[in-house]
Formats: structure tokens, C-alpha cells, sequence
């Protein structure tokens, strides 16, 4: 048990997709101008990277390795095509707003890089344990970033219709545009290095 | 009849596929650190996309609106792609050895571009005809190019910049976008066409 709860851990923290792994980041900046839609893309993502490395997991033994890649598209574009009709039904203002970034969760490389970095050599129930860690991994990203986004662009964050906190700022319009998510994302990046760096310090200190 | 022009300017400057639109962004922080691999990755992209606007176009018209399997088009224009890839590759493999050895290495790096099922998807949902659909693939694969070109300069130049270690490399380059990404949002923003 305790192995699942390290490979939960690991792929928030350690192969963090954005941080970590540097993968996927057409979506992480393209669909967090709001919280909101960090929320609804990052469930997307999560369902589709569930689903498919659970599926590989199953099959990982009748997939002749020469074909793998073009079984692992298919598998992940019939989730992708399923989530894209579920949203469209369900929640049709997300849908709106997410546009093509949801049938774009097929060339998410999160995706195909645990497909064929963990789900082809691991058996099902680990695979769905890093599945879920990735997609924390991924939720707590979108969400920091479009938190920062939206709070310094529009001087608050609206949640599902409610006020959940509100500064008294002029609304700095620069951070909703896409020059703000470059910004941000370089800001943070740049963050996460420096405490990187600190930690290796300390430990090659002692 | 859309205005072909509009549509050519569109795609390459005011909606600018890596710098407005964030498509294809892996290969803007991955190739772009020297000017050589930065065009060779944009012709092979500019080619590509003229090609899969054709092919997914005709298919897309002739068998999925009659059989009524729009819902597909995901799944259908991920397989035409790949499969274009691999066609490609051949082909150039063939006829120009010379050209495979320059492109080769990126056209596989190409299928998951998220640029080229991009610019597919967006021609169905802008309703495009059959001209405006390859002018747009063609018009998003030079403003592509253009932008990959531009960051790869400044790159290389910028290697002998002093910045704190923390900065270096992707920050430094996310940095170098925000201000990119600052002069085509507002300087083409403003220009009514």
C-alpha cells in the first residue's frame, strides 16, 4: 500500500506534467484565463488519462510493441471523443469557452508520455494510482495559474456563480491576454528552479 | 465567398498560432534553440499543414457529413495526420534524400504537434470552403514559422546574457515570449482588416 501512496505522491510533486516533465503545455496556457476553466480542462484531462492508461494496462500484453504508438492514439482519441460529448451535453457554457482544446487532449503529450512511460510496464491498478497523481499534479497547476490569472486580471475569482475572494485592484486586463500566461508561467517556472537549486545546495552542503 | 486575404493574415499574424492561439507549444520552447533546427521544423510544419488542410477537407466533405459521422472528426483527423506523416516521409525519403536528411529528424515530432490537428479542427469550426481551408493551413504554417524563426534569433542571441540561474533556460524563454506575445496581441490587434 505504501508504494501506492509514494507513486500518488511522485507524480504530484517529483514528474509534476507542467513542472516536473514540461509536458502539455499548450492547454495549461492556452484554457486558464479563470479558474473555472482550470478546473473543467484539468477534469477532462484527468478522465481521458484514467481511462487510457487503465485500458493500455489491460492490454499492454497483446499490444505488439511495433504498433504501440497508433493503438495508444486510437485508445486515447475514442476517451477524448467520449469526454468531448459528455461536456457538450452536460455543461455547454464550458464546453463553449474550453473550444478546441478539448478534442486537443489527444496530442496532450501528458497523456501518451504515461502511456508509454508507465502504463506499458505496469500492471492496472499502479497505472491508475499514477494516472490520478498526474492529474492532481495537473489540476493544482491550472488552478495556480489561472488563480493568478484571474484574481490580477479581473480582481476576483468566480467560482461556479459564486464570489470566493476579491481585492480591491484596478483589473490589469494584461494578465487574461496571452502575453499574461507567458508571463506567469515564467514566474512560476523560474520560481520552482530557485527552491530547486536551494534544496540541492543544502543537501550537498551536509 | 470569404476574403482570402483576411483569412491569410489571420492565420499569421492576428491569430498567430503559438504566440495567441497557444497551439504547438512544445515545439516553441523544444527546437528553438538554434536557427537551424527552428526552420527546418517550420518547413516541415508549413508543408504538413497545407497537406492535412487538403486531405481532411476532402474527407471530411465526401464520407463523414454523408454518412453523418461528424462526431469522428477527432478520431479521423488524428489517423489522416499520422498517416500523412508516414506518407510524407516516404515520399521525401525517396525523391529527395537531401531534403529527408534536413526534415527527416522533425517530421515524426510533427503527428503530436498540436498545431497541425489545430488548424484541421479550426477550418471545420470556422465552416471554411475548400480554397479558404488550404489558404488558412498554409498562412497558420508561415505565421508558425515566423514566430519559431524570431525566437530562435533572439535565443541564440541572448545565450551570453547574464541571468540569475534560476531564470536560465525555459523561464528565460517564457520571458523572451511575454514580450513576442505583447507586440503581435496589441501592435496587430489594433490594424483593422
Amino acid at each position: 500500500m505504501s508504494k501506492a501512496i509514494s507513486e500518488f505522491i511522485r507524480g504530484i510533486i517529483k514528474d509534476n506534467p507542467i513542472f516536473g516533465l514540461v509536458l502539455g503545455l499548450c492547454p495549461t496556457l492556452a484554457v486558464t484565463t479563470s479558474v473555472e476553466n482550470a478546473i473543467g480542462m484539468a477534469a477532462g484531462t484527468a478522465f481521458v488519462l484514467v481511462c487510457s492508461n487503465a485500458f493500455i494496462s489491460i492490454l499492454r500484453k497483446q499490444i505488439p510493441p511495433s504498433v504501440r504508438l497508433p493503438i495508444y492514439i486510437i485508445v486515447i482519441a475514442t476517451f477524448v471523443t467520449i469526454v468531448d460529448m459528455l461536456m457538450e451535453a452536460y455543461t455547454p457554457p464550458l464546453h463553449r469557452s474550453l473550444g478546441i482544446f478539448i478534442p486537443l487532449i489527444v496530442v496532450n503529450c501528458i497523456i501518451i508520455g504515461r502511456a508509454e512511460a508507465y502504463a506499458s510496464r505496469n500492471n492496472v491498478f499502479y497505472s491508475i494510482i499514477d494516472a490520478l497523481g498526474e492529474s492532481v499534479g495537473f489540476l493544482l497547476v491550472l488552478v495556480l495559474i489561472g488563480g493568478i490569472r484571474e484574481i490580477l486580471g479581473s480582481g476576483a475569482i468566480v467560482l461556479f456563480g459564486t464570489k470566493l475572494v476579491e481585492i480591491p485592484i484596478e483589473p490589469a486586463t494584461f494578465m487574461i491576454l496571452p502575453p499574461g500566461a507567458f508571463l506567469t508561467i515564467g514566474v512560476l517556472m523560474a520560481i520552482v528552479n530557485y527552491s530547486k537549486a536551494k534544496r540541492l545546495t543544502k543537501m550537498g552542503g551536509e | 465567398m470569404e476574403n482570402l486575404f483576411v483569412i491569410a493574415m489571420n492565420g499569421i499574424f492576428l491569430k498567430n498560432f503559438l504566440l495567441v492561439q497557444f497551439l504547438g507549444l512544445c515545439s516553441f520552447v523544444g527546437v528553438t534553440k538554434e536557427s537551424k533546427s527552428a526552420i527546418g521544423m517550420s518547413s516541415a510544419v508549413v508543408f504538413v499543414m497545407a497537406m492535412a488542410s487538403i486531405v481532411s477537407y476532402l474527407i471530411y466533405t465526401f464520407v463523414l457529413i454523408p454518412f453523418k459521422l461528424e462526431f469522428l472528426d477527432t478520431i479521423s483527423f488524428i489517423v489522416i495526420i499520422a498517416a500523412l506523416v508516414q506518407l510524407v516521409e516516404f515520399a521525401i525519403r525517396k525523391f529527395s534524400p537531401a531534403l529527408y536528411r534536413s526534415l527527416g529528424i522533425y517530421l515524426p515530432l510533427i503527428t503530436t504537434n498540436c498545431a497541425i490537428l489545430g488548424v484541421v479542427l479550426l477550418n471545420v469550426q470556422y465552416e471554411y470552403s475548400f480554397m479558404a481551408s488550404v489558404v488558412f493551413g498554409i498562412a497558420a504554417g508561415l505565421g508558425y514559422g515566423l514566430v519559431m524563426t524570431i525566437m530562435a534569433a533572439i535565443r541564440e542571441r541572448s545565450v551570453r546574457v547574464k541571468v540569475p540561474s534560476a531564470v536560465q533556460g525555459l523561464p528565460h524563454a517564457f520571458f523572451i515570449a511575454t514580450l513576442l506575445s505583447m507586440a503581435f496581441v496589441n501592435f496587430f490587434g489594433v490594424i483593422p482588416i
